[in-house]
């Protein structure tokens, strides 16, 4: 019998086009492309008269730039708008399909590509941007990558690359009630830092993150980056099988009863060998909120803000207390009741229906604080589509929330919405960085529902202290 | 690309202050390097006046004088150092492109993020993994603004008569020495990945998507 692998080690060993040393060519199956980060790649593919290999293997959509407002008028801003025509055209020249900022499946791209059935288990995927790892909670190896690599993926259909090492991270128990794939993510992140993970692709497994649904294992993956680890995995099962089923882009026929067959044999074997592992429980587990300007900079919203010459490490207490001073916190003091100005629900982290519905039930007959202006922006066309056949829409709007058009909008900031200086905002969004959302702005990453009571109180808040 | 075997030059220190101490600035993110306004271009050049932006420019666009890249002889440095897991985050090229067109060639840290990492490769760029003790050893160098040489060849860090060896990657290395086009060695090989695409044809149909 061959040796036991990694789901990892399966996709990683299936996609080798070629091997020499160190020197590893891996076959790409999917390429998702965004106006932001593929300007340049297709330039470099003109100047050097080179042609896109697979064309069909590529999907592009409008997504970073892109105004959450009303666009049948145009996007407004005019390097925005040079960016987003400049892919259109670029997609047009190459032959590759792209998805029209007025066409209802228009979205975050990483959310579209699972819509669409784009996302399929035991392939690569690709897309330059960091987040990619999302599409890890249907067993695709996915990963962010920079423009070079774009160029290089759209002329050769390959990536050179080191295999990287395992990670697994097991998470046991069952969460309580409103503890949600974020605050398992946090705490992940909290656990082994936002470079515990350099180097290695991590695999999510146990009773907690077996028992989340397909949406939630996207949250999940989604912020594996922010953990260092460039792809997050976790193994196909019966959920994977129903929600990718009938997808425009997904196999049919006897192409999916073969695929069915494949991604049936993609699970991690048993004694497979991981160069890293790690057990959280989940069961103690309260909502998550991050106090500092790092993602790993985590506190249960029922904990105190920590003080800096309570750390050891230098360099980490003179980075707490940068952090501390940007994000004008007192140390010491609970992280519960600190007023907020802003709320955002969206992004490739929480912009999916599920999130959107955990924010509803929060705020349904409820009024958004008079200090706050909140606003939710779903991850795509269809996502708002089908939040407003249920209802959500006006669940939102009549508690005074603005209802937007779908885009990253203020995760990263780079259209109109964005945090004014000293702005502080319950973000659903995957950075807390400084200047993250905003020049000066303040970002506390919580849930979707964590995001939502914060909004109705003003301040951060036990989401359960609203329920109970 | 620009073929790289030795660099001379100034070394900048990037610090946190906490007090009267200093400490490597840990956790650079690829946000400090270039926020997110700058990514509208849809170019390569011209990112080095915004490298750093935030920190190193207040809000009417003035230049901050307490950032080391706004201080003599900073300003024409080639070298960088800075604390753990430099360059996490996003995966914006723009990061490298704005550090290689202020004139930085070597970035040195006791770690890098993974994504970082590989695009400085692809850029010309040498980023040199030291440990945080041997990191200390340049800092007053650094701060003295003595030239250091980098030189990749020999893998060296030579200040005066002090020299530090560092490891780099062998592929890495002979990319950067060579000035190596990626996609044109990738393209030697496209045989393989023709009977790569064959193999995908003939017994996994489901992985080509499915269109109307």
């Amino acid at each position: 019998m061959s040796k036991p692998k990694t789901i990892y080690d399966k996709i990683w060993e299936s996609h080798l086009v070629y091997e020499d040393n160190n020197d590893c060519l891996l076959y790409i199956d999917r390429h998702l492309i965004h106006e932001v980060t593929s300007p340049q790649a297709f330039e470099g593919l003109r100047m050097s008269n080179r042609s896109v290999r697979k064309p069909s293997n590529a999907l592009a959509v409008a997504d970073h730039n892109i105004p959450t407002t009303d666009r049948s008028k145009g996007i407004g801003d005019e390097e925005s708008e040079i960016q987003i025509q400049t892919l259109e055209d670029n997609c047009n020249e190459f032959g590759i399909e792209y998805i029209k900022t007025s066409d209802k499946r228009q979205g975050i791209v990483h959310i579209i590509g699972p819509e669409q059935g784009f996302t399929l288990p035991g392939l690569t995927i690709v897309c330059g941007d960091s987040h990619t790892s999302t599409h890890g909670a249907f067993g695709a190896l996915a990963h962010g990558i920079g423009t070079s690599e774009v160029e290089h993926v759209l002329a050769t259909q390959t990536l050179i690359q080191k295999k990287a090492k395992n990670f697994k991270v097991t998470i046991n128990g069952k969460c309580n009630q409103n503890v949600t794939a974020k605050d398992l993510a946090l705490s992940v992140i909290g656990a082994i830092g936002t470079a515990g993970g350099t180097g290695y692709v991590i695999e999510y497994t146990g009773e907690a993150v077996k028992s989340l649904s397909i949406e939630g294992r996207m949250t999940l993956c989604n912020l594996t980056i922010e953990a260092g680890a460039r792809a997050g995995l976790i193994a196909p099962d019966e959920k994977t099988f129903e929600y990718l089923k009938d997808r425009p882009m997904s196999p049919k026929g006897d192409d999916w009863d073969k695929a069915l067959e494949y991604w049936k044999m993609l699970p991690s074997d048993e004694g497979a060998k991981y160069d890293k592992s790690i057990e959280i429980d989940a069961t103690n587990l309260s909502p998550l909120v991050t106090w500092g300007t790092s993602p790993e900079d985590v506190i249960s919203i029922d904990g105190n803000i920590p003080k800096p010459e309570d750390i050891e490490d230098d360099s980490k207490r003179s980075a707490v207390k940068r952090s501390l001073d940007y994000m004008n916190l007192t140390p010491g003091s609970p992280i519960k009741g600190v007023e907020i100005d802003r709320v955002f629900i969206g992004s490739c982290t929480n912009g999916r229906i599920e999130d959107l519905r955990e924010a509803a039930s929060i705020v349904e007959g409820k009024k958004v604080s008079s200090n706050v202006v909140a606003m939710v922006v779903p991850g795509s066309g269809l996502v708002k589509e089908q939040a407003e056949k249920e209802g959500l829409d006006k669940i939102f709007l009549s508690a005074g929330f603005e209802w937007r058009e779908p885009g990253c909008s203020m995760c990263l900031a780079m259209n109109a919405d964005k945090l004014a200086p000293k702005e502080r905002c319950a973000s659903t969004s995957n950075r807390n960085f400084e200047g993250r959302q905003g020049r000066e702005g303040r970002t506390h990453l919580v849930s979707p529902s964590m995001a939502a009571a914060a909004a109705i109180k003003g301040c951060l808040t036990d989401v359960r202290e609203l329920i109970n | 690309m620009e073929k790289f075997t030795s660099v001379k030059g100034i070394a900048a220190t990037m610090f946190n202050k906490s007090g009267n101490q200093l400490s490597l600035m840990m956790n650079i993110d690829t946000d400090m390097i270039i926020p997110k306004q700058f990514l509208k271009t849809i170019k390569r050049s011209g990112l080095g006046k915004n490298l750093f932006d935030e920190m190193r420019y207040d809000m009417n666009g003035n230049e901050i004088e307490s950032f080391v890249l706004n201080r003599d002889p900073f300003t024409k440095a080639k070298i960088l150092i800075a604390g753990k897991n430099f360059g996490c985050g996003s995966s914006r090229e723009h990061a490298p492109w704005s550090i290689l067109d202020f004139g930085i060639k070597v970035i040195i840290a006791p770690s890098f993020a993974d994504i970082f990492f590989n695009n400085c490769f692809k850029n010309g760029i040498l980023p040199i993994r030291l440990s945080e003790e041997k990191i200390n050893l340049l800092v007053d160098d650094s701060m003295k603004g003595i030239e250091f040489e980098v030189n990749l060849i020999n893998q060296l860090i030579i200040i005066k008569e002090k020299e530090f060896s560092f490891e780099v990657d062998a592929i890495n290395k002979d990319c950067l020495v060579k000035g190596l086009d990626d996609i044109g060695s990738t393209l030697e090989k496209a045989t393989f990945i023709d009977e790569y695409e064959k193999k995908i044809l003939d017994n996994f149909a489901w992985r080509v998507p499915e269109r109307d």
